[in-house]
């Protein structure tokens, strides 16, 4: 390091000038805890996603695996190159010609897309009042949010089925009441699965919401109001634009799962709910046809990433410009 | 001790003493508790307009929690409040006519410093066009003019300060209420700010209500201080009066240094009042009337800068005492001189160093003898 005036790097205002802190050597175990995740990363996401690539450029085949080409290392170079000069995108061109794929695509992102809504109306009041619930509480709030994981997800799903179906819970109690005189049709329509996936994906929502929430300095609200901002305008003009990043957070963990979400649509959804993750079950286990759903599979990723990305990618700039 | 200055227009500005004078905010009898915990203790408190007026006191004196609900923050448990002749009870804080700066600024840190300071216009509907050319107004007079784009995490605590104190200003208040306006700044930028503050109050004839608990920014801006405790209101008066004239031990000792002796009155005869200090064996002899009998136990309390303290035996009989020199506080502008009185007492004398080189200098375990003129000290009774 030069010795640098730091007097003259204060008042200047341009960013370049401010001096890099000292290069450090790492030492062998900062680079055990930065090789662990990247480990992990490429044992349990890297390797099982080439895998699937790679199944998804093959062909479907009778055989044990159900396609062509398989590599073995065994039989030498030669046999990974043949492998490599068989494989062909022709998966990915049927996926663009069958229409059930790009509809199960755009179905599923809508029924998400609607459920994350759905999910962020119901859970932010919810976040909200427990950021707010007196401090004793809010421990017991928590444990409630979290509750439900202690019963298997696969149970909790089927107990809606119990509660919506036609003499169910719901239409008795609705019933009883005398709100309505016929039993509603909720189970096996695309109703029954917005309610599963909310049900299931609140607590997702919730708790990251919940972590920015309690944070927010009330300060900032009382001197909206200290300057003649009626509390409902207070909400919208400092509380939701502070908590974004937890809404953010929130509807990015409910919506990526809900996109490939199988087992809702499978047991609360009806013939006519179309998403990809029964497309996919469909493919793979009733058609028997791996290329085709590992290809399925590929673009379900893509689709999911890029969004990802490209949020990452305007965070980050956001961070920059604001530095 | 600053002093504030006394300038031509603020010489004759007492509307205290008139009783003829509606006050512009008025306290009656307000409690507030919270739990068991009272915070304010049945408090009436008077202030007029364009007064700069100070609330002093330690942390959960209940200093705070006047302001916040003066500003609408808190609703008094008993009491009332009223603002300009109108009772605040059941106005929310958005429709009342006090803007507040807070101890920790409470910037919106998503906004920029332009916005912050317009998001007050904006919920009034003022025009688009008078909006900026407020804002203008307001960041050249708190000379901030080329950060208005910047966001207030790219700013320093000092330029924050003021973006808070332009922002609380923008909707010109009938009052302005400041919470530890000063706490987070360094000194030098304190003791330029309090004077600024002082100024621009004056210029803008607003009503300003600080609170604070450093006692030399109550002094130095305020026209009168109320010193609290416990929830109440110990005395209220005029920074010189609270440090030359304190009504009790509490507001003596909080404000500035001073010694304080236990004595025994021991003759009254009309302004002059002789005690007798047993511990220190000193007969004292104070220009005051003291509503005490003879007898009673009262407090002479003295401030360090009236001790004269010299090697030569002072004249007279009374206000005088000798001892030995323990410890010295050299503090460049003064010094302070811990006397030893009978083994046990100490009092402390301070003097100004008014030259760099002295021939005999003073020092430890040196005799000495204090004294000082009768009208130098106070007698307390409580």
């Amino acid at each position: 390091m030069t010795s640098v005036d730091r007097t003259s790097v204060a008042t200047t205002a341009a960013g370049s000038d401010i001096p890099r802190p000292p290069r450090r050597r790492r030492s062998a175990g900062g680079w055990l805890l930065i090789a662990l995740p990247y480990a992990w990363l490429i044992v349990f996401f890297l390797a099982p996603f080439f895998i699937v690539f790679k199944i998804s450029l093959s062909e479907i085949a009778v055989a044990i695996p159900p396609y062509l080409p398989t590599i073995d290392l065994a039989e030498g170079w030669s046999n990974v190159v043949d492998a490599v000069g068989a494989f062909s995108l022709e998966n990915y061109i049927w996926l663009t010609q069958d229409d059930l794929y790009w509809k199960s695509y755009l179905s599923s992102v809508k029924i998400a897309a609607t459920s994350t809504l759905i999910t962020l109306i119901i859970g932010y009041p919810i976040a909200y009042g427990m950021a707010r619930a007196p401090r004793e509480w809010r421990a017991t709030l928590l444990m409630l949010v979290i509750l439900p994981f202690w019963t298997s997800f696969l149970i909790r799903v089927y107990a809606w089925i119990g509660i919506l179906k036609n003499e169910g819970l719901l239409n008795q109690a609705l019933l009883w009441i005398g709100v309505i005189d016929q039993p509603l049709t909720i189970l096996n329509t695309n109703i029954a699965v917005y309610i599963g996936i909310v049900y299931s994906y609140l607590p997702f929502l919730v708790l990251p919401l919940y972590a920015n929430l309690e944070k927010l300095d009330i300060s900032l609200l009382e001197a909206a109001g200290d300057l003649g901002c009626p509390p409902w305008r207070t909400f919208w003009t400092i509380t939701v634009p502070l908590s974004m990043p937890g809404i953010i957070a929130g509807c990015f963990l409910v919506f990526i799962p809900a996109v490939g979400e199988f087992v809702i649509p499978d047991l609360l959804g009806g013939s006519d709910t179309l998403m990809i993750g029964k497309t996919l079950w469909t493919e793979f286990f009733t058609n028997r046809d791996w290329p085709v759903s590992s290809a399925v599979a590929v673009i379900l990723l893509l689709i999911l990433v890029v969004p990802i990305v490209l949020f990452q990618n305007q965070q980050q700039k956001a961070m920059e410009k604001s530095q | 001790m600053a002093k504030k200055p006394i300038g031509p227009i603020r010489r004759d500005f007492a509307p205290w003493d008139d009783p003829q004078a509606r006050p512009y905010i008025e306290f009656r009898n307000v409690t507030k508790k919270f739990g068991d915990f009272t915070a304010v203790d049945n408090l009436s408190l008077k202030i007029h307009e364009r007064e700069f007026f100070a609330l002093l006191g330690g942390s959960g004196c209940g200093k705070t929690t006047m302001m916040r609900m003066l500003a609408g923050f808190e609703t008094p448990n008993a009491g009332e409040i009223f603002l300009d002749g109108q009772n605040l009870a059941g106005v929310p804080p958005h429709r009342r006519p006090v803007n507040m700066m807070f101890q920790s600024y409470a910037l919106f840190p998503h906004m920029s410093v332009e916005a912050n300071v317009a998001f007050g216009l904006k919920q009034e509907g003022m025009p688009r066009a008078e909006i900026a050319g407020r804002v203008e107004e307001m960041l050249s007079l708190v000379k901030l003019q080329d950060f208005a784009k910047r966001k207030p995490h790219q700013l320093s605590g000092g330029q924050r300060q003021r973006v808070a104190l332009a922002r609380s200003l923008a909707k010109k208040p009938k009052v302005l209420l400041l919470d530890e306006p000063l706490g987070a700044l360094d000194r030098k930028l304190r003791e330029e700010t309090q004077f600024e503050l002082t100024d621009l109050q004056q210029d803008l004839g607003m009503t300003f209500v600080i609170v604070t608990h450093d006692q030399e920014e109550a002094m130095t801006m305020a026209d009168r201080i109320a010193v609290m405790d416990k929830g109440r209101i110990v005395q209220i008066a005029t920074p010189s009066e609270i440090y030359e004239v304190p009504n009790s031990r509490f507001v003596a000792d909080f404000i500035g240094d001073i010694n304080l002796m236990e004595c025994k009155v021991v003759a009254r005869n009309g302004e002059m009042t002789k005690l007798h200090a047993p511990l220190f064996d000193c007969a004292i002899e104070v220009a005051q009337s003291v509503e005490a009998g003879i007898g009673e136990t009262v407090w002479f309390a003295i401030r360090p800068e009236k001790v004269r303290i010299s090697f030569d035996e002072p004249e007279g009989p009374a206000n005088r005492l000798t001892g030995e020199v323990w410890d010295i506080g050299y503090l460049g502008d003064v010094s302070i001189y811990h006397t030893h009185i009978a083994e046990e007492e100490t009092v402390r004398a301070t003097v100004a160093n008014r030259s760099r080189v002295v021939e005999r200098p003073m020092s430890w375990e040196d005799k000495v003898w204090l004294s000082w003129d009768r009208d130098a000290g106070v007698v307390l009774t409580r």
